[in-house]
């Protein structure tokens, strides 16, 4: 019996009342692996995670950690519930330091911010070493890494990632995606919507398919690597092997 | 000519302070705020009350703080008109700037606080009359500093111009120490963001609205000191102090106080070359100088 630690049901929801992009969604995220949201543009992927992170409001269904039910609760609580959101672009400070990027997330962790300081810094050299600089003049890859140590600093047990390798380079998108993998090794669930298809399937556990807000199709990400309709549709029309 | 500079720099402390508010709110809730001059007033009056209350109730603290008209009184009465002034503000947003954010029309923001402008002014002037008051009726001669050149300052105005720095300084050190004041930078930079990294939203704006009220609460007790109070303390101050901020470029804190430096020394050196009637006329040129040449200001960063 996996071990589900989300669950989302029968979501309907939008940005503009009486015109849903999500209509009927359902999704779950088992413990400690990576599940990634895959579609064309416009499937309403964002949205989706939006909706888990409280960003976007929703009309009806229901967001199920554990047993409770957290839609509609506020962006600024989901910490709380121990969900931790990357957003695609901007989802870094740029105008504060790294360290106080760090700070800022640290802020209620009382005697535990010291520590999980030590630990994010041990864990990303590259901040530590860079710690009073401004965030804005970090590389992207550089940025997306802070903006997942910002992440982990309050220490999730569901990371939502939207797009985390948009943008970057492919040896950048790769250290960011064997980031998301290698935190599962530590306990943490990772959503995941991935414009890159093929990179997504081959390091997810689970995968499910949107399209026109709705689900289309789900199954293991390593079977999905391998069906003939998701190839033709979203590889570029040809089947790709799992590496 | 430094008798004009000095006079600048002390009129320049006040603006400062009314224009950190500005860039704060302004930055922060993304609409140019033209009510927030009448805070200035609501401080001054506020003050007014307290000192008449403290003068009746406690006459033992109503003595002159040493060769300054300032009183305890009137000390603790400014603390107590920036606390007044700072929950005004948070008033005044709640009932009507938020109502309106939430329906998204930033251009009503603007046209509403014209309105909220007014109310302020009109229902000061209701309460209080047109005429001017004063927190002393002491006569309180400048002080000569030097007599050639000739330099005369008030103890008034010196100790407004510290006051001033002192406040400035606790703000710096408030939003580049402080994990709040990170949450405070943050929330204008990317609410958004600021929100899913754990910021109560809201309540970040009350505090913007409060810190915002209680600055200008001091410039306005301040311009009080040294001038009259009047129900168009606002009116007079609105534009001076929409300049500093421009200058200082929308969202810069330490912009807003090169800023309201800026255009206190300017109009007040402009008195060298142009009649006094023309001086009010100075904000205006330096506003559309800087549109021209540094449209983001002195510190401004270009919005996306």
């Amino acid at each position: 019996m996996p071990d589900i630690v989300l669950r989302v049901e029968n979501i309907v929801a939008g940005y503009v009342k009486d015109f849903p992009i999500l209509w009927d969604v359902n999704l779950s995220l088992e413990k400690a692996t990576i599940t990634v949201i895959i579609g064309p543009n416009g499937a309403g992927k964002s949205t989706l995670i939006k909706v888990i992170a409280g960003i976007v409001k929703i009309t009806s269904g229901s967001v199920w950690l554990g047993d409770k039910d957290i839609a509609g609760i506020r962006p600024d609580q989901m910490a709380e519930h121990g969900i931790a959101y990357v957003p695609q672009t901007d989802n870094i400070f740029r105008t504060l330091t790294i360290r106080q990027n760090l700070d800022l997330v640290l802020r209620n962790a009382g005697d535990k911010a010291g520590p999980r300081l030590d630990k994010l810094f041990t864990q990303f050299p590259p901040l530590a070493s860079k710690q009073r600089e401004k965030a804005g003049s970090l590389s992207g890859g550089q940025r997306q890494m802070l903006a997942v140590a910002m992440a982990l600093a309050v220490e999730p047990s569901i990371i939502l990632m939207d797009e985390p390798s948009a943008g970057l380079s492919p040896k950048a998108a790769e250290e960011v995606l064997g980031l998301a993998r290698a935190l599962t090794t530590t306990g943490v669930s990772i959503l995941l919507v991935e414009q890159n298809v093929k990179q997504a399937l081959r390091l997810a556990d689970h995968c499910y398919i949107l399209a026109e807000g709705r689900n289309q199709l789900d199954g293991s990400a390593a079977d999905l690597l391998n069906d003939p309709v998701v190839g033709e549709i979203y590889l570029g029309g040809r089947r790709v092997g799992a590496a | 000519m430094i008798q004009y500079l000095v006079d600048g720099v002390l009129v320049g402390s006040i603006l400062s302070l009314g224009a950190i508010g500005l860039t704060m709110v302004m930055h922060m809730l993304r609409f140019a705020n033209f009510s927030h001059a009448e805070l200035l007033s609501i401080g001054a009056y506020s003050a007014l009350v307290f000192d008449g209350v403290f003068s009746a109730v406690l006459p033992q603290i109503s003595a002159s703080i040493g060769p300054l008209s300032l009183t305890w009184a009137l000390l603790l009465s400014i603390v107590l008109a920036m606390a007044m002034t700072g929950l005004s503000a948070v008033i005044i947003d709640w009932l009507i700037f938020k109502r309106i954010r939430d329906k998204g029309d930033a251009l009503s923001m603007v046209f509403a606080s014209f309105g909220v402008a007014l109310i302020i002014r009109n229902v000061i002037a209701l309460i209080f009359g047109l005429k001017t008051h004063l927190y002393t009726q002491d006569i309180v001669f400048a002080v000569v500093i030097s007599r050639d050149p000739l330099l005369m300052v008030k103890p008034d105005q010196v100790f407004g111009l510290f006051a001033a720095l002192v406040i400035m300084l606790v703000l710096h050190y408030l939003l580049s120490r402080t994990t709040f004041g990170y949450a405070l930078r943050a929330v204008a930079e990317n609410p958004s963001l600021a929100q899913v990294s754990g910021i109560r939203l809201s309540r970040v704006v009350a505090i913007t609205w409060i810190i915002g009220g209680a600055l200008a609460a001091a410039a306005g007790v301040f311009y009080g000191l040294n001038n009259q109070i009047s129900p168009v303390i606002g009116k007079d101050l609105v534009l001076p102090i929409f300049a500093a901020t421009i200058v200082g470029g929308i969202g810069s804190v330490y912009g807003a106080v090169l800023g309201g430096f800026i255009v206190g020394i300017a109009a007040s050196m402009a008195l060298l070359i142009l009649p006094s009637g023309y001086s009010p006329a100075v904000p205006f040129l330096i506003i559309m100088a800087v549109l021209l040449i540094r449209p983001n200001g002195l510190f401004g960063e270009a919005r996306t």
